[in-house]
C-alpha cells in the first residue's frame, strides 16, 4: 500500500539522478576542457567538485535516517544501501573529472601531442556506461546492468591501447614525455570512471534481485552471458 | 548497558532551541517555529500513595504528532489520561504542578473536566463504538448530547468527521448500520471520527493500533500524518517504529519520568541518554 | 519418586479408564436430563387435568357461587395483571435506580452495605413480606386492598431488579463509559444515554425474571389482596389474583372447582413460561457480552 513517506524515497532516487548527472556533466566538462584547451571550463569543473561532496553527504544523512526511521522493508533497504554506494562512486567520478580538469590547464600551455581522437571516445563510452547504470535506478533493467559490467572490457582495452601509443611516443621522442604521462592519468582516469559505472550497474542488479554478482564470473569480461 | 535503575538525567532540550535537522522530507519541513499546545512544567501524579509521574517538565508542539514512548508501567498511558483529566475517573489521585493547554491552566479549580475533554479528545487502544448505536449515530453522539440539534450542522459534520478519518467512502452508503458492523480498523477509524466530530484542538491516542493488523495499522498511521496539519496529536506507542515513522517529536518516560524529548529523528538516530538508545532499538523494555 | 511405568498404561488399564469416564459422562448426562424431567412433569398434569376445563368462558366470566357450574376465573386474571403493573410501577424504578447507583456512583463501602442487604431481602421468605405489609398497610387502613397486594409484589422485586440491574451494568465495558467522557459527555448523560442504554435488553430481561418470580407469589397476597369473586373497581379494594384463586379453588370440596383450579394454575404457568420465553428472545443477542 502507498504509505506517506513513500515520497522520501523518491526524493532520495532523485537526489541520486542529480548528483549522477552532476557527475557526468563534470566529465564531460572536463574533456571539453583538455580538447578545446580551455582553462576556464577547467576551473569550473574543479570549482563544482563540492557541489558532488554536499550531494554525497546529504544522500548518506538521508539513507541512514530512512533505515532508522522508516523501517525499510527488504527492497527499500537494498535501494537505500546501493543509494550510498552509488553516490560513494559519483563522488569518485566527481575527483576523477576534477584530476582530468587539472591536467587540462597544465595541457592547455603546450601544443596537442596528437589530435584528441581516442580520449572522447573513450569518455563517451564510459559516460554512456555511467547513464545506462544510472538510469536502473528509474527503471530496473538487468540486462543492461550486465551489459554495463561487459562493455568495461572495452574502455580497458582502449585504455591499453592508447597507454602503448603513448608509450611509444615517450620513446621516440622524450620531450613529450610530461604531455605523454599527464594523457595517461587522464586516460586511466576515464577507466577508472568506467569502473565506477560497472560497481553502480553491479549493484543495480543487487538492488533489483537482491543478489550480489560481484567478483563472478557472470560479470567478467570474458564470462559467459548471464542466462 | 547502562545502569536501569537510576534513570537520572532528564535531557529536554528547550523547544525554541532545537537543533535544526538535515530536515528533507515534507514532515520535517512543517515543524519550526512551532506553536506550543500544551506547556507542562513540574507535574506529578499519584494513585493513592503510589506516585506515578515525578516532575514532568515537557512542552507539545501545537499541529504536530508527540509519540510517547516507555516501556509498560512507566508513566506513559498516565501521563495521556492527565492531559484530558481522564486519569480522575480512577478514584484517589492527586496532581501537582502546571499543566497549561494553550496558555490555560486545564487544572484551575473553575474548568470542567468536560470542557476540557472537549478540547482535548481521546481515541482508545480497543475500538469501540457505542453497540446500539449506527455508524452516524456514533460520530454524532458527542455533539448531540453536548445539545447540537441542527440537522443541517449534524449532517455536514458528519460527513467531514467521517471523510477527516479516511472512513467516508467505506462507509457512506451504510450510515444506518450499527458502528459495531465494521471491521476493527474501521471501528478504530470510526471512533476517530467520533472524536473528531467535536472539533477538538488536540486528539490524544491511546495505544490506537496495537489491536490492528498491519494493513489497518499503516491505515491509522496515513491518518495521523493527515491530521497533523489541523491537530495537535498525541499517541502513546508500543511500536518504535510507528513513533518514529508518525512522529515529529518523541518523549521517552521510564520509571514515571521523562528521561529524554526531542525532534524524533535525534531521539532515533542520537539520542542523548543510553537507556534511551536502547530502548528504542529494541534492547530492552 | 514415581516410576515412568505409571504414566505408561497398560493395554487393560487403558480399557478400564475408558469405561470410568464414559461411565462417568452418562451419569452426568442422566442427571442433567432429570433436571429437565419435573418441567415436563408440570406440564403433563396441568394440560391433562386443566385443558378441558379450559374455555371461552373461562377467561371472560366471574366465578359462580359454589354448586353452580360453569364461570370463569376472569377477574382473577386482570387482578393478576393489575398487581403486576402496581409492582412493577414501584419495584421497577427503586430497582433500577438502586441498580445504577450500585454500579456507577456508590463506593465500594457502600455498596457492600448494600447488596449484603439485597441479598438479604432476596432471602426473605415471601410470607413474611405479606405479614410485613399487613401491618404496614391493612391494619392502619382497616381494609384489605389491591395497594397492599402491589406493594408486597413491589418490594419483592426492589432487590431482584436491583441486583440484575448492577450486574448488567457491570458488564458495560468501561472502554464505553471512557469514550463518551472523553468526548465531553456529562457523567448523567453518559450513565443514561450510553450505559444504561447498552445495558437495556439486561435490564429488561432482569425486570421480566422479577415480574415472572412474583407473578406466582401466592403467601404475599393472602394477608393483602386476599381476593374475593367481583369485578374490583377500586385499588382500595381487595383484589382477586390467579393464585388465590387458585388456592381457594383447590382446597375447596366441589369438584368443578378443582378443575377449575388445575385450568387457573395452566393459565398461570402459561403467563410465566412466556415471559420467560420473551426472557430468551430478548437476551439472544446481547451484543456487548
Amino acid at each position: 500500500m502507498k504509505r506517506f513517506f513513500d515520497a522520501e524515497l523518491e526524493t532520495f532516487r532523485s537526489q541520486l539522478i542529480l548528483m549522477g548527472e552532476t557527475a557526468i556533466e563534470q566529465v564531460r566538462t572536463a574533456i571539453q576542457a583538455l580538447v578545446e584547451a580551455k582553462t576556464g571550463l577547467a576551473e569550473q569543473v574543479i570549482a563544482a567538485d563540492d557541489r558532488l561532496d554536499r550531494l554525497e553527504v546529504e544522500i548518506d544523512n538521508e539513507a541512514v535516517r530512512y533505515m532508522n526511521l522508516r523501517a525499510p522493508i527488504a527492497s527499500e533497504l537494498r535501494l537505500v544501501i546501493v543509494g550510498m554506494k552509488a553516490s560513494h562512486d559519483l563522488e569518485r567520478v566527481g575527483d576523477e573529472a576534477t584530476s582530468i580538469a587539472k591536467r587540462a590547464i597544465k595541457l592547455s600551455a603546450e601544443p596537442p601531442l596528437k589530435p584528441y581522437i581516442d580520449i572522447p571516445r573513450m569518455v563517451s563510452m564510459a559516460l554512456e556506461m555511467l547513464r545506462d547504470a544510472l538510469d536502473c535506478f528509474l527503471q530496473v533493467d538487468e540486462a543492461k546492468a550486465v551489459a554495463v559490467c561487459k562493455r568495461d572490457a572495452e574502455v580497458d582495452n582502449l585504455n591499453r591501447q592508447l597507454y602503448r601509443e603513448l608509450t611509444s611516443f615517450m620513446i621516440e621522442r622524450p620531450e613529450t614525455i610530461s604531455r605523454a604521462i599527464e594523457l595517461m592519468f587522464i586516460s586511466k582516469s576515464i577507466e577508472r570512471i568506467a569502473d565506477h559505472a560497472t560497481n553502480i550497474a553491479e549493484e543495480m542488479i543487487y538492488l533489483s534481485q537482491g543478489k550480489d554478482v560481484r567478483h563472478t564470473e557472470e560479470v567478467k569480461k570474458d564470462g559467459k552471458p548471464l542466462a | 548497558m547502562a545502569d536501569l535503575s537510576q534513570a537520572k538525567p532528564v535531557v529536554t532540550r528547550p523547544v525554541a532551541s532545537a537543533p535544526p535537522m538535515a530536515p528533507r522530507t515534507p514532515a520535517a519541513i512543517a515543524k519550526e517555529p512551532m506553536e506550543v499546545a500544551f506547556d507542562i512544567s513540574g507535574f506529578s501524579l499519584w494513585y493513592g500513595a503510589n506516585q506515578a509521574l515525578f516532575d514532568v517538565g515537557i512542552q507539545i508542539p501545537a499541529r504536530a504528532v508527540t509519540a510517547i514512548i516507555g516501556p509498560s508501567g512507566c508513566g506513559k498511558s498516565t501521563f495521556l489520561r492527565a492531559l484530558n483529566r481522564m486519569h480522575e475517573l480512577t478514584p484517589g489521585t492527586r496532581i501537582a504542578g502546571r499543566l497549561r493547554l494553550f496558555g490555560e491552566d486545564l487544572y484551575a479549580a473553575a474548568v470542567d473536566p468536560a470542557v476540557v475533554r472537549r478540547r482535548v479528545g481521546m481515541v482508545f487502544q480497543k475500538s469501540n463504538p457505542f453497540p446500539t448505536m449506527s455508524i452516524a449515530e456514533n460520530v454524532l453522539v458527542g455533539l448531540r448530547l453536548n445539545g447540537v440539534n441542527d440537522r443541517a450542522l449534524l449532517r455536514q459534520r458528519l460527513e467531514e468527521s467521517l471523510r477527516m478519518a479516511a472512513l467516508w467512502d467505506e462507509v457512506k452508503d451504510i450510515l444506518g448500520r450499527p458502528g459495531s458492523s465494521l471491521s476493527g480498523g474501521q471501528q478504530q477509524r470510526l471512533c476517530i471520527a467520533r472524536a473528531l466530530a467535536v472539533q477538538p484542538e488536540v486528539l490524544l491516542m491511546d495505544e490506537p493500533c496495537s489491536a490492528l493488523d498491519p494493513l489497518a495499522t499503516a491505515k491509522i498511521e496515513e491518518l495521523i500524518n493527515d491530521l497533523r496539519a489541523s491537530f495537535t496529536v498525541i499517541i502513546v506507542t508500543h511500536n518504535m517504529q510507528q513513533a518514529a515513522r508518525v512522529s515529529n517529536r518523541t518523549a521517552f518516560f521510564y520509571l514515571g519520568r521523562l528521561v529524554e524529548y526531542d525532534e524524533t529523528s535525534t531521539i532515533f538516530m542520537n539520542p542523548s541518554n543510553p537507556q534511551t538508545e536502547a530502548y528504542v532499538a529494541g534492547r530492552f523494555g | 519418586m514415581t516410576t515412568p511405568s505409571q504414566f505408561q498404561p497398560t493395554a487393560r488399564r487403558h480399557a478400564w479408564r475408558k469405561f470410568t469416564s464414559g461411565a462417568m459422562a452418562g451419569l452426568m448426562l442422566v442427571c442433567a436430563v432429570a433436571v429437565m424431567a419435573p418441567i415436563f412433569l408440570v406440564l403433563f398434569f396441568l394440560v391433562r387435568e386443566g385443558a378441558s376445563s379450559l374455555d371461552w368462558s373461562f377467561f371472560t366470566q366471574l366465578p359462580k357461587p359454589s354448586g353452580e357450574l360453569g364461570g370463569g376465573m376472569a377477574n382473577a386474571i386482570v387482578g393478576t395483571f393489575t398487581l403486576l403493573a402496581m409492582a412493577a410501577a414501584i419495584g421497577v424504578p427503586v430497582g433500577v435506580m438502586g441498580g445504577v447507583y450500585l454500579a456507577e456512583y456508590g463506593s465500594d463501602r457502600a455498596n457492600s452495605w448494600i447488596r449484603f442487604t439485597a441479598d438479604v431481602l432476596n432471602g426473605v421468605p415471601s410470607i413474611v413480606w405479606g405479614m410485613v405489609v399487613y401491618g404496614l398497610l391493612v391494619v392502619p387502613f382497616k381494609t384489605f386492598s389491591a395497594y397492599a397486594g402491589g406493594v408486597a409484589l413491589g418490594f419483592m422485586m426492589i432487590p431482584l431488579v436491583m441486583r440484575t440491574t448492577e450486574e448488567v451494568l457491570v458488564l458495560v465495558p468501561q472502554g464505553y463509559r471512557e469514550a463518551a467522557l472523553a468526548l465531553g459527555i456529562p457523567r448523567w448523560k453518559t450513565i443514561t444515554v450510553i450505559v444504561v442504554r447498552t445495558a437495556l435488553k439486561g435490564i429488561v430481561t432482569g425486570i421480566l425474571i422479577a415480574m415472572a418470580r412474583v407473578a406466582g407469589e401466592t403467601a404475599p397476597l393472602l394477608f393483602t389482596a386476599l381476593g374475593n369473586n367481583f369485578w374490583s373497581h377500586r385499588l382500595s379494594e381487595p383484589i382477586s389474583a390467579l393464585p388465590l384463586q387458585i388456592f381457594t379453588y383447590a382446597t375447596s370440596a366441589y369438584d368443578d372447582w378443582h378443575r377449575q383450579a388445575w385450568a387457573g394454575a395452566l393459565v398461570l404457568m402459561g403467563m410465566i413460561l412466556s415471559l420467560n420465553i420473551l426472557v430468551r428472545v430478548l437476551s439472544r443477542d446481547r451484543s456487548f457480552k
